[in-house]
């Protein structure tokens, strides 16, 4: 609990400041709506022209008319991509940063074992992630109600719970990571997510590869996926799950045998 | 019984030595210093003990308890002084004080205000805006706030002035007179002269010589200081050779006949022989010879 508190009080900053960013960014896309709805019905025809670049976000299988559409696209890739970049920059640092800044000396020569510290780390990550999320959902839900549009419940939902997935999968990859590293681990963090937005462009392009979406987290929160099946990709969320606690695994192994250097 | 044992304790870091078939005893109760040049395993012999780094092979037990299968029974009971001492950023000094004092469970707040007090550090400043000797202090207070029974102190007096050593090396002898062992590394030899009562010299790794200060300190090498002219060429036994204009300074470990041949053959005003001080000794023999002569 000791460790997990600091943890809070240590990101605090880091937490407030994405949490407002997100926040505000989804807010006044989803306050854009009504000026653009009017506008959108042209625009669905012209991107589901356009090939391979609108398939890439799936914006050929949605209608940017509807609330549901435009949510998916337009507030997705804020709470997708800055989301993703938070969980990243949040989990890749937290065990790194005590070598590289030095202090794991001090943490680790108190009465307390590495599992511990450990799973006080992993809690505060994930509590920061799931408190982001229920503020950004609240956020949404607010601001879709303050334009006076009907809530789009079960789009709405499971689109937040699938970025919701895939941040905690990316956290749980990056806590893995954070193990292995001492220094640069800022960099990782956010080239891996780079890579796995990447991968699902790619994937959502060419069906030879569309198996990527197995094995990237953005593969299960794709919106117009979402949108027309009503339903997450449970296959791609079990591959997730598993992807996730391989993450944990590795971070508890490497860590608890680790040579803390001077 | 031993507060800090060591049978075979080796360390290597991939090809790299650490520190190679390590013995040390040290008895509970103790003040016992650890000398040795940089980089010759000092700090890889602490961090071994307080279970930052895995033993290659060997074993070694702390406070009576197998430092890899009891690390945090060991914490509980030691307390530790890093040669640097960093801190989170953005923490003040109570919060640091208070996160040390959680992590053990223990409310040290009397402890803590009256160890601040004596070091005349303020709890209420930022550490990032603290000098290096002031973070010295933080780390001093939360070493010894949760009166552990064992003390390892890395270094401790770099940074602080010397009022501030006499008050630290003051506390650590009332601790020590309590019952508390205190195993104290240094490079400054005075500090282990003036307050240990054995002390081990450790040089690339290997223990050299253990032993009570006093016999550490003990040597046939003789510091000479010659006024007047003396040819001191091809003689075997010179280190740490000074000239000035009229007289000569060398420590002389080598058969004394010769030395007295050539000083008769000279044309000598003055002589004086002394014996040297255990840094003269360290640093010309322990470094380099293999041993005292």
């Amino acid at each position: 609990m000791t460790i997990m508190k600091h943890e809070l009080r240590q990101g605090r900053t880091s937490f407030l400041v994405w949490t407002a960013a997100i926040g505000i960014l989804m807010a006044v896309c989803i306050c854009l709506f009504p000026e653009m709805k009017g506008q959108m019905e042209g625009i669905s025809k012209l991107f589901a022209s356009m090939g391979a670049f609108t398939a890439a976000f799936g914006m050929d299988r949605l209608n940017f008319g509807s609330l549901p559409g435009y949510y998916a696209i337009e507030c997705g890739n804020v709470l997708g991509l800055g989301g993703a970049f938070y969980a990243a920059l949040c989990a890749v640092d937290i065990l790194s940063k005590e070598e590289r800044g030095r202090t794991a000396e001090f943490l680790l020569t108190h009465p307390v074992s590495r599992a511990k510290i450990l799973a006080g780390k992993l809690a505060a990550v994930l509590l920061q992630i799931t408190v982001l999320n229920v503020i950004i959902y609240i956020v949404s839900v607010m601001s879709v109600m303050i334009i006076g549009e009907a809530v789009p419940w079960r789009e709405l939902n499971l689109l937040h719970l699938g970025y919701f997935l895939m941040q905690l999968e990316i956290a749980c990859i990056c806590f893995g990571i954070s193990a292995f590293m001492r220094k640069g681990s800022m960099g990782t963090g956010l080239g891996l997510v780079a890579i796995l937005y990447f991968m699902n462009l790619i994937a959502n392009i060419s069906k030879s590869v569309r198996f990527l979406n197995y094995l990237t987290p953005f593969g299960y929160c794709t919106g117009a996926d979402i949108v027309s099946a009503g339903k997450l990709n449970l296959g791609m969320v079990a591959v997730g799950i598993v992807i996730s606690a391989v993450g944990i695994i590795a971070a508890f192994v490497k860590y608890m045998h680790k040579d803390i250097q001077a | 019984m031993e507060a800090i044992q060591t049978k075979d304790l080796t360390k290597m870091y991939g090809k790299a030595r650490g520190i190679i078939e390590l013995n040390l005893a040290v008895e509970e109760g103790e003040l016992f210093g650890f000398i040795g040049p940089n980089g010759a395993g000092k700090s890889t012999t602490i961090r071994t003990l307080l279970g930052l780094i895995s033993p290659t092979s060997g074993s070694a037990s702390v406070l009576g308890k197998d430092i890899t299968l009891n690390r945090e029974e060991i914490l509980a009971q030691t307390g530790y002084l890093p040669s640097e001492a960093l801190f989170y950023s953005g923490m003040r000094v109570r919060d640091i004080l208070k996160l040390s004092a959680d992590l053990r469970k223990k409310d040290c707040r009397q402890e803590a205000e009256k160890l601040c007090d004596r070091l005349q550090l303020d709890p209420s400043r930022k550490v990032d805006e603290l000098s290096f000797g002031n973070r010295k202090k933080v780390a001093i207070v939360c070493a010894l706030q949760a009166r552990p029974r064992l003390l390892i102190l890395d270094e401790p007096t770099g940074g602080l002035d010397p009022l501030m050593q006499r008050a630290f090396f003051d506390i650590i002898q009332e601790r020590n007179r309590e019952g508390v062992t205190v195993f104290l590394s240094s490079h400054v030899l005075s500090e282990i002269q003036r307050n240990c009562s054995r002390a081990a010299v450790i040089r690339d790794g290997r223990i050299i010589a253990c032993g009570s200060v006093e016999e550490l300190a003990k040597t046939s090498a003789r510091r000479v200081s010659v006024h007047g002219r003396v040819n001191l060429e091809k003689l075997d036994g010179i280190k740490d050779l000074h000239y000035t204009e009229d007289s000569v300074s060398f420590l002389y470990g080598g058969d004394m006949n010769l030395l007295l041949g050539r000083l008769s053959e000279g044309d000598v005003s003055d002589l004086s022989v002394s014996e040297p001080d255990l840094e003269e000794i360290f640093l010309h023999y322990y470094q380099e010879g293999g041993g005292t002569q």
